[in-house]
């Protein structure tokens, strides 16, 4: 019966601004931090205060905008949506209705059987963040309100219902974002809320053109969570339409617990948040110049700078879409490009020891004790046979721990690769001398023992002796002696 | 036409806007809603269809700040008028979600 | 003569001098205010000791600025009250509601700071109507205004407090506010001068809205050079309000008393129209018979959309008022009743029993106007009429330098009478509401006494930011009467 139903997903997602201050006060945006303390009298709702905009957030909407190939408003203003609730200072939330800063953008997303699939953008707006509502541990006291977050700049990213799967929805969120993450303009932390998404999901029987009642699913929190949200809610509805049910239209919260998804009881009560364009705050005017001005200093967006990757540094698809998953390991990679020769070496070192590295260390690639300089110290001692590409990984973790460069280690470890005709041939032969049976095996055919003879000479020379001498002079010698 | 102003609606109107009226305030609000809004329907008489709606008397654009941090009042000044406080927070009613 | 019979112009003067201290000045008005207030009930709350601290401050920086041959700015020492919707750090701030009773705001906006930094010195907070909400200061949680003329009639409002004070002497000069008259209405009322500038000219941050996009700042005084000196101070651009505008402040006084010859005031015919009170309609005649004397060419025009501005004005300041009311919650300052059911409970007994009926009233309408199903009829309908409004002006101002109307269509009116009928208030502002709906600057100031002794004052307006052309034909009109020197009997 699951496959007689085509599932419709639309995504609203708030990402979090990282702006120095609020939308309309100067109050710092710092996460966390005692409750109360990152407010004023404006963020807190006192009578009498008035909202002055952060220049900052209609700049960072606008590149979100051209991130997402929206046409930016030439005129946008702020409306007030009026609802009560303790984390709502004002009672009110300053957003955009009419008029909001973006409009009318997509992103293309790779999809399972359906291919290249474009995702519409309905509009992106700005608002302020709510605050947040705690439960006391202390007895009698009810709920607790701290509005450090209050005020908070968010964009809201409407997305068309135009996903098909949550393995879609999950793909356009990832591709959002990274495109937020790559402009700078959000942490992307999820456990923080900094990027949060509420998901409207229905189904309806292939064929039919009406949309079914969708359920919103609000604010989870991490992707695993909201495929499976999405999935449980598909599952339920179905279930309930082929029980003869019908959904009804309401918000429903995903329970990470259970893996299910109930209905946020209370608050069906008839909603009616009479918008009406902010008295306190004046319309934003976004000429051509501006829009300009934001254009010129856009970084190269993820889907381009994949591109590049491949083309420029001749990689495959899946090492380039692993480069450019995150902007700061793109520039590292990027800049280990202009050092070292090789970008296929570079890729590989990126992606085998630094990143193992980072994963084990749970370092952000930013945080990363070895620079794109010191790496390619590295790289370019293992390219002129200094240090085999094997001591050249020992080299690498010391350099992690003590922040030296390579030829300080490799001068200080004694780790020179042993490239003296001499020295490597005494070792060949004592090796020879030692193993006379295998020796023996070697020249009746045994083809297979030379790596046997490599692997001791490169223990004699505590792996120093250049591996393709060793190769060499050892052929030489077993096959004459 | 507009439909006459019911006690239905004032008594919404009254939840969306936390306030309770008696029965009796409902009955004089839903009178004098009716008088006013027959009042204020005069302005029917006037074709706006091609006027532009006035939010503002002054025609300013593009007010802004520097996102530059200001000091904060501080935890004891943002609570000192809370009617209940608790843990440096607003305590409120219980919020069942 | 008393102290508290002086002008600024003349206190300045005395001060500067030094033959007149500001403690004393400050205690000549905490005295009046003892001796008057019972009876006017101007004030919510009199700070006698902050008062005559910053009355001490003053006289320091007066004789500094004597020793150095200085002069100390003009508001040094002055006492000055302001309506009770301004907030004021470490001073109760009540907006004459239940629900502020204890507000004690740990912060104040540009115009309060900006009174402070020149040495004004604040003695208390006025009464008004209940967050702004009425044309007679009768909502006020604290008791009704009184009339200084006839304490059985109101001061007008919502600004009642302010005009009662300044007509009482109890202090020269106050602060008030105006969304559809409230400064102009109870100044015509109690026979002082009252000035609402031009929407942007002076900050409302710190002020509590009624209507956000209709309320502006202005001061209340005897005469229209006090009005000149005290705009002075509180005018210019402040970073804090976005809607305030950044143009230079020009210097009120400098062309105070070039007259107005040659200039061009017009009449429009709506507003002398059958519900004008004989009375009324005859001083405001006098006062365009003066004016040619004077010099000016009157003429006859018209705003056609005059009778539509109560409405508009009343759909829109309630819709914005609603929406401004929410934030009194019970939740972060503020009255709080908790009947112990839950939040929203809460939240209902805390509006219900914090408001008054009137902000009750306005709020729900407000809430009806801006709800789905009357969006587009009426809240978008009167914005669309404002910009008719609006540009009956534009068209006004390219004909006529001055628009000249009464204030009122008649005079105070007795305490309690339009109290049982919304509508009959609201017609209160019926001349002044324009001037809110447009923008414009607008002055009213005493033309006449009616039969029962009662002031009448006359409506200016002018073009945004005219103020200084505005108080200049307003001083030109002053120098010819006596109206603004009378006294009432207390």
């Amino acid at each position: 019966m699951r496959e007689r139903y085509e599932v419709v997903i639309g995504l609203e997602v708030h990402v979090q601004l990282t702006t120095k201050t609020k939308i309309f006060c100067g109050c710092s945006t710092a996460y966390g931090g005692r409750p109360n303390s990152h407010t004023c009298p404006v963020c807190l709702g006192m009578p009498g205060t008035l909202p002055v905009l952060n220049r900052q957030v209609v700049e960072d909407a606008i590149k979100a905008g051209l991130a997402t190939h929206c046409s930016i408003a030439p005129r946008s203003i702020f409306a007030r949506k009026n609802y009560f609730y303790p984390d709502l200072p004002p009672g009110y939330q300053i957003s955009q209705l009419e008029l909001p800063i973006c409009e009318g953008g997509h992103l293309d997303i790779e999809t399972e059987g359906r291919g290249e699939r474009r995702i519409g953008i309905t509009r992106i707006h700005m608002e302020a963040d709510a605050g947040k509502l705690l439960h006391s541990s202390e007895a009698g006291v009810g709920s607790l309100v701290d509005l450090n977050r209050a005020s908070t700049p968010l964009l809201e990213v409407v997305s068309e219902p135009d996903m098909r799967s949550s393995d879609e929805a999950i793909a356009y969120l990832k591709q959002l974002h990274q495109i937020v993450r790559y402009l700078n303009i959000c942490s992307g932390n999820m456990e923080e809320g900094a990027f949060r998404c509420d998901a409207n999901v229905s189904v309806r029987p292939f064929g039919q053109q009406a949309l079914g009642t969708r359920a919103e699913l609000k604010n989870i929190n991490s992707f695993r969570f909201i495929k499976e949200g999405i999935e449980y809610e598909v599952e339920r509805q179905i279930e309930l339409i082929e029980d003869g049910g019908t959904v009804v239209q309401e918000t429903r919260l995903f329970d990470s617990d259970t893996g299910t998804t109930r209905s946020m009881r209370g608050k069906e009560e008839a909603h009616d948040y009479r918008y009406f364009p902010d008295p306190d705050l004046v319309p934003m005017v976004v000429d051509a110049d501006w829009i300009g001005r934001v254009k010129e200093q856009l970084p190269e967006l993820p889907a381009e700078k994949l591109q590049r990757f491949m083309e420029e540094f001749e990689l495959p698809e899946a090492v380039a879409q692993v480069l450019t998953a995150e902007r700061p390991l793109a520039d590292y990679f990027e800049a280990c490009t202009r050092l070292h020769p090789d970008p296929r070496t570079c890729a590989n070192w990126v992606m085998g020891d630094v990143q193992r590295m980072l994963n084990e260390t749970g370092l952000a690639i930013d945080k990363i004790p070895i620079s794109a300089p010191m790496l390619c110290g590295i790289l370019e001692r293992i390219a002129d046979n200094t240090i085999s590409g094997k001591l050249g990984k020992q080299v690498f973790d010391l350099m992690w721990e003590s922040g030296k460069d390579a030829d300080t280690i490799i001068e200080e470890q004694g780790l020179k690769q042993v490239s003296d005709t001499g020295a490597i041939e005494a070792m060949v032969e004592e090796v020879i001398r030692a193993n006379p049976e295998q020796a023996e095996e070697f020249s009746s055919g045994k083809d297979k023992l030379l790596g046997f003879f490599v692997g001791q000479v490169m223990r004699a020379s505590r792996g120093k002796a250049n591996p393709a001498m060793v190769n060499e002079l050892l052929c030489k010698k077993l096959r004459d002696q | 036409m507009r439909e006459k102003i019911t006690r239905e609606e004032v008594e919404k109107v009254a939840r969306l806007a936390r306030l309770e009226c008696s029965a009796a305030e409902i009955d004089l609000l839903a009178d004098q809603f009716e008088a006013i809004m027959a009042r204020v329907e005069q302005l029917n008489e006037l074709n706006t269809d091609t006027v532009e709606p006035t939010s503002h008397a002054v025609l300013l654009e593009n007010v802004f700040r520097a996102d530059e941090v200001q000091d904060s009042i501080g935890v004891e000044q943002a609570l000192r008028n809370a009617p209940l406080q608790a843990q440096d927070c607003f305590a409120v009613p219980k919020v069942i979600e | 003569m008393e102290l508290t019979d002086l002008t600024i112009h003349e206190m300045v003067r005395q001060l500067r001098g030094g033959e007149l201290s500001a403690v004393a000045l400050t205690e000549a008005c905490l005295k009046r205010i003892g001796a008057t207030d019972t009876h006017i009930n101007a004030f919510i709350t009199v700070c006698r000791e902050e008062a005559l601290a910053a009355a001490r401050q003053a006289d320091d920086r007066l004789a500094q600025a004597r020793q150095i041959q200085q002069d100390a700015p003009m508001l040094t020492g002055i006492p000055v009250a302001l309506k009770d919707l301004f907030v004021t750090a470490e001073i109760r701030t009540t907006c004459a509601s239940k629900m502020l009773a204890d507000f004690i705001p740990p912060y104040e906006g540009a115009v309060v700071r900006k009174l402070k930094e020149q040495g004004a010195v604040i003695v208390g907070k006025l009464n008004m109507d209940e967050f702004a909400m009425g044309s007679s200061s009768e909502s006020s949680a604290y008791g009704a205004v009184r009339n200084p003329w006839d304490l059985g009639r109101v001061s007008g409002g919502s600004s009642g407090g302010s005009a009662a004070c300044v007509a009482a002497r109890q202090v020269p000069a106050s602060l008030g506010t105006d969304t559809g008259g409230s400064i102009r209405q109870p100044a015509s009322h109690c026979g002082v001068v009252g000035l609402k500038p031009t929407y942007g000219r002076v900050s409302r941050s710190g002020v509590v809205p009624l209507a956000s996009s209709l309320d502006q700042v202005g001061p209340l005084t005897r005469n229209v050079r006090d009005c000149a000196i005290m705009l002075q101070a509180i005018a210019g651009y402040d970073p804090a309000d976005s809607t305030s505008v950044n143009t230079p402040v020009p210097d009120y006084l400098a062309g105070l008393e070039e007259g107005v010859a040659g200039k061009k005031i017009g009449m429009p015919q709506e507003y002398f129209n059958s519900e004008l009170d004989p009375e009324v309609k005859r001083a405001v005649e006098k006062v365009v018979e003066t004016y040619r004397n004077l010099g000016a060419e009157v003429v006859e025009m018209s705003l056609p959309h005059s009778k539509y501005a109560v409405s508009c004005c009343y759909l829109l300041s309630a819709a914005e008022a609603s929406s401004n009311m929410a934030r009194y919650d019970g939740v972060r300052f503020g009255t709080r009743v908790d009947p112990g059911k839950g939040l929203v409970e809460m939240y209902t007994a805390t509006r219900s029993q914090g408001f008054g009926a009137e902000v009750k009233r306005r709020i729900m309408f407000g809430t009806l106007a801006l709800s789905s199903d009357y969006y587009d009829a009426y809240y978008v309908k009167a914005q669309k009429v404002r910009t008719l409004i609006r540009e009956d002006f534009t068209a006004a101002f390219s004909e006529v330098d001055y628009i000249l109307t009464p204030a009122t269509p008649a005079s105070a009116f007795a305490l309690g009478d339009k109290n049982a009928d919304p509508l009959l208030m609201y017609q209160s502002d019926v001349f002044t509401v324009a001037a809110n709906l447009a923008g414009i600057c607008g002055l009213s100031l005493p033309c006449g006494s009616s039969s029962a002794g009662l002031p009448i004052g006359v409506q200016l307006l002018g073009r945004p930011f005219d103020e200084a052309g505005l108080l200049r034909i307003a001083y030109a009109y002053e120098q010819t009467e006596t109206w603004h020197k009378a006294k009432p009997e207390l």
